[in-house]
C-alpha cells in the first residue's frame, strides 16, 4: 500500500496499523500537526489529560492491564519533560509504553528555540530506546520499531521525539514496513542445561524458596508457576511486582519479601539453600545489605534480561530466558528428573515462622482509624477480580500487604521508582483498558496531591474509578523514618491535610466526582459500599486515618534481612525452625 | 583491577557514541581511550574501548553495553592476541645543536618527523602504550612544548574477522 500524505497522518495511519486504540496526551506547538489527523481517526481515542505526567502514568496503567503497548504524547520542551517521570517510572518497571513527542523544526534543533529540549538526549539513560525523527518517510518504520522494541523482550519505554517539519512535510506511505534493528535480538528460549541443572539442584535442596518477581506475570507465566510449585511443593514469595501472580490464599505462599515483607518470606530467603528467583532482580529493597542476604542458598536465576543475571547476587545457575517458556522446561525437566525433594522440615520451620509472626496491626484506642483495617475492608468487600492501584509509601505498603490477591495483574503500583502521583492517573489508564472492571486507586495524602487533577480527565471522559486517599495527614513513610531514625523530629513531613487543606471531599465535588469520607472504623464498611455502588462517575474517599499507624515489618534500610523487625524493637525468634 | 580493550561494533547512526559514553558514566565506569571510526561496511562503525575494570563489573557493562539497540557485537581483544596501536603526536623543542639528538631518537623509536621549524620537530609515532611512553620519557629532556594522542585501535590477530557475522544480521534486515 502506498499512499501520498503528510508526516502527521503518516503517523497517525502507523499508529493505527499497529493496533493503537487509546492515546494518552496533551497538544502543543510542535505536535500540533499531529493532532489534526488525530481529530479524524476512528479507530485511535485521544483522551486529552490535565498534565502530561498524567498521560505517561495512565499509558502505564493501560499498558499493565492490557498485556499491550500504552501510548502517550506530548508537544517539545515542557510537554516531553513533564513526561521524565513516568518513563523514568516505566523504565524501572519494565512497562510497555510509547511516548511520542514533538520537537521544534529540524533547522532549528540545537538553537535553544522556543520549547526546544533535547528529549532523546534526557531520556536516553530512562529509555529502552529513543528515537529523533526528522525525515517523515521514516514515521511508519520508527513507529513499528518502537512498538516492537517496548513490548519484546523486558518490556519497556521507548520516546520517538519527531521534529514539526517531519510531521509537516509530504510523504509516501507505505505499508507494511521493514524493521531495522540488527542489534536487537532478545532471548526468549532457556538453555536446556541450565535448566536440567536447575532441577537437579531443586531435587537435591532441602530448604529452596521461589522468589517471584514481576517478569512472571509479564510473561504471562503465573498458571506455570503454580504448577511447578504444586509438583515440587516448594514456598512460594511473590515481590512488590509480583502480588496476585501466586494466589495469596495458596497454602504454599508465604507473602511478600522485602523491607516490608512478611517474617516468613524474608526468613525464607535468609534461610533456603536454594533460591529459585523468576523474573525477580534482586532489588536492594528486598536483599537488604547484600552480603548478608540468603548467605547459605545456591542461586537459579532466570530472567529474560541477561544483564540482571549475577548484577547483584552471583547465580549459579544463570537462566536467559521467558518466564514461561523457563517454567514450562523447568516442569519437563523436574518431572524428568524424577526424584522428589524432602522439604517437610523446612516447611514445620516455615509454618511456625508464619502463624508465630503473622502480619498485623495496631487499633487506636481513641476510636479513630487504622488504615490497615481500610485495606482487609475494601480486601474483603470489593474482592480479588478488582485492580488496585497504589502510588508509593505506607499506603502502598499496606495495599501490597493487607489486601488479598489472587489474580496475576491485579495490583499496580510505582515499585522501582517509587513515584508519588502514581495512582489516580494509572488507574484511570487501568479502567480505561478494563473497563468492565473495578477499579480502586489507593492513595496518601501526599501522593494524592501531586496528580489528583487528572480527576476531571475521568469524570469528562467518563471513567469512573474509585479512589481511597489514606489520609493521615502527612509525608507518612518519611514520617515512620523520622520516627524511627530521627528522634521524632518531624521535619516538613506534615501536610496540615487533617485541617481540611485541601477538603478532599469538597475537591472531589469541583472536579465533577463524588466525594465520601470515613473517619471512624464502623463506618468503613458503609462508605465502602456506598462507593461500589456508584458507577456513573468516579468516586474519592477520604479515609482520614490515625497519623501514628506504622508499616510492619521492616528492615530498615541498608541492614540485614537478619535484622528484620515485626514491630518496633521486637525482633523475630529464628529458634522456632530448628 | 585489570585493562580490558573491547571492540564494539555499532549501526553508524546519530547518538551512538553519546549512548556508549553515557553508559559507561552512569555505570560508574571510567573509560582510559576510545577511538571511533568507519569499518569496511558503510553501516558499521567500530569503537574500540579500553577500560579499567575487574572481570564482573566488566561482565555487567558488557551486558548492558549489548541492551543498546544499536550495538550489534562486543568482543574482548586479549593483548596477546591481538595488534593494539595508538598514535601519538609530540612537539619537541629542537635547535640547531639538539636536533640531531632528537632525530636519532626518532630513528631508534621508528617514529617520523612530520614538520620542522627552527627551534622546534613535530614526531609522529605509533605503537603500544608502553612504546608511546617510552618515548615520551626519552623526549622530555628535550622539552615538550604539546602532545596528542589518539584512543587506542585494536585488531585480532588471524584471518578470522569479527564484522563478517555482524554484516550477515544486517544484510538480513536491511
Amino acid at each position: 500500500m502506498t499512499e501520498q500524505m503528510t508526516g502527521a497522518q503518516a503517523l497517525v495511519r502507523a499508529l493505527e496499523h499497529v493496533g493503537v486504540d487509546t492515546v494518552f496526551g496533551i497538544p502543543g506547538g510542535a505536535i500540533l500537526p499531529a493532532y489534526d489527523p488525530l481529530y479524524d481517526s476512528t479507530k485511535v481515542r485521544h483522551v486529552l489529560v490535565r498534565h502530561e505526567q498524567g498521560a505517561g502514568h495512565a499509558a502505564e496503567g493501560y499498558a499493565q492491564a492490557t498485556g499491550r503497548v500504552g501510548v502517550c504524547m506530548a508537544t517539545s520542551g515542557p510537554g516531553a519533560t513533564n513526561l521524565v517521570t513516568p518513563i523514568a517510572d516505566a523504565h524501572m518497571d519494565s512497562v510497555p509504553i510509547v511516548a511520542i513527542t514533538g520537537q521544534v523544526a529540524s533547522a532549528a534543533i540545537g538553537t535553544d528555540a522556543f520549547q526546544e529540549a533535547d528529549i532523546s538526549g534526557i531520556t536516553m539513560p530512562i529509555t529502552k530506546h529513543n528515537f529523533l525523527v526528522t525525515d517523515p518517510a521514516d514515521i511508519p518504520r520508527t513507529i513499528v520499531e518502537a512498538f516492537h522494541i517496548a513490548s519484546t523482550g523486558r518490556p519497556g519505554p521507548v520516546l520517538v521525539d519527531i521534529s514539526k517539519d517531519a510531521l509537516q512535510a509530504k510523504t509516501t506511505f507505505t505499508w507494511p514496513v521493514t524493521m531495522q534493528l540488527p542489534g536487537y535480538r532478545p532471548v526468549t528460549r532457556p538453555h536446556s542445561k541450565q535448566i536440567r541443572e536447575a532441577a537437579r539442584l531443586i531435587a537435591e535442596s532441602r530448604r529452596p524458596v521461589l522468589y517471584v518477581g514481576g517478569g512472571v506475570h509479564k510473561a504471562g507465566a503465573s498458571a506455570e508457576l503454580r504448577e511447578l510449585a504444586e509438583l515440587t511443593g516448594i514456598p512460594v514469595i511473590t515481590t512488590l511486582m509480583a502480588r496476585g501472580s501466586f494466589p495469596d490464599s495458596h497454602p504454599q505462599h508465604l507473602g511478600m519479601p522485602g523491607m516490608h515483607g512478611t517474617v516468613a518470606a524474608v526468613g525464607s530467603l535468609q534461610r533456603s539453600d536454594l533460591i529459585i528467583a523468576l523474573g525477580a532482580r534482586f532489588d536492594d529493597r528486598v536483599t537488604g545489605r547484600l552480603d548478608t542476604f540468603a548467605p547459605n542458598a545456591k542461586i537459579v536465576h532466570a530472567d529474560i534480561d541477561p544483564a540482571e543475571i549475577s548484577k547483584n547476587r552471583h547465580a549459579d545457575v544463570p537462566i536467559v530466558g521467558d518466564c514461561r517458556e523457563v517454567l514450562t522446561d523447568l516442569i519437563a525437566a523436574v518431572k524428568a528428573d524424577g526424584r522428589k525433594g524432602d522439604y517437610s522440615d523446612w516447611w514445620k520451620a516455615l509454618n511456625a515462622l508464619r502463624t508465630t509472626y503473622a502480619l498485623g496491626y495496631d487499633t487506636f484506642d481513641d476510636g479513630t482509624l487504622a488504615p490497615q483495617y481500610v485495606m482487609e475492608r475494601l480486601s474483603s468487600i470489593v474482592g480479588p477480580e478488582a485492580y488496585y492501584v497504589a502510588g508509593v509509601g505506607q499506603h502502598q505498603m499496606w495495599a501490597a500487604q493487607f489486601i488479598g490477591y489472587e489474580r496475576p495483574g491485579t495490583f499496580i503500583n510505582s515499585g522501582g521508582l517509587g513515584t508519588m502521583g502514581f495512582a489516580v492517573p494509572a488507574a484511570m489508564g487501568v479502567k480505561m483498558g478494563r473497563p468492565e472492571s473495578v477499579v480502586w486507586a489507593i492513595d496518601g495524602d501526599g501522593c494524592f496531591q501531586m496528580t489528583n487533577q487528572e480527576l476531571a480527565t475521568c469524570a469528562l471522559e467518563g471513567v469512573p474509578i474509585k479512589v481511597a486517599v489514606i489520609n493521615n495527614g502527612n509525608l507518612g513513610m518519611v514520617r515512620q523514618w523520622q520516627t524511627l531514625f530521627y528522634d521524632e523530629r518531624y521535619s516538613n513531613t506534615n501536610l496540615q491535610t487533617a485541617r481540611r487543606i485541601p477538603d478532599f471531599v469538597k475537591l472531589a465535588e469541583a472536579y465533577g466526582c463524588v466525594g465520601l469520607r470515613c473517619e471512624r472504623p464502623e463506618d468503613v464498611d458503609a462508605t465502602i459500599q456506598k462507593a461500589m455502588e456508584i458507577n456513573d462517575a468516579p468516586v474519592v474517599v477520604d479515609f482520614v486515618v490515625h497519623e501514628d499507624a506504622m508499616v510492619w515489618p521492616m528492615v530498615a534500610a541498608g541492614t540485614s534481612n537478619d535484622e528484620i523487625k515485626y514491630a518496633r524493637d521486637m525482633a523475630p525468634k529464628w529458634e522456632h525452625e530448628d | 583491577m585489570t585493562r580490558h580493550t573491547l571492540s564494539v561494533l555499532v549501526e553508524n547512526k546519530p547518538g551512538v557514541l553519546a549512548r556508549v559514553a553515557a553508559l559507561f558514566s552512569r555505570r560508574g565506569f571510567n573509560i582510559d581511550s576510545l577511538a571511533v571510526g568507519p569499518t569496511e561496511h558503510a553501516d558499521i562503525s567500530r569503537m574500540t574501548i579500553v577500560v579499567n575494570v575487574a572481570e564482573l563489573p566488566l561482565e555487567q557493562v558488557t551486558k548492558q553495553l549489548n541492551k543498546l539497540v544499536n550495538v550489534l557485537k562486543i568482543v574482548e581483544l586479549d593483548s596477546t592476541q591481538s595488534v593494539q596501536r595508538e598514535l601519538m603526536l609530540i612537539k619537541v623543542r629542537a635547535d640547531a645543536d639538539s636536533r640531531s639528538h632528537v632525530l636519532e631518537l626518532v630513528n631508534l623509536f621508528r617514529a617520523r618527523c612530520v614538520d620542522v621549524a627552527p627551534d622546534a620537530v613535530t614526531i609522529e609515532v605509533t605503537g603500544t602504550t608502553d612504546k608511546l611512553e617510552a618515548f615520551v620519557r626519552v623526549l622530555e629532556p628535550f622539552g615538550i612544548k604539546e602532545l596528542v594522542q589518539s584512543g587506542m585501535v585494536a585488531i585480532g590477530r588471524g584471518a578470522r574477522s569479527i564484522t563478517d557475522r555482524s554484516l550477515r544480521a544486517l544484510d538480513r534486515t536491511a
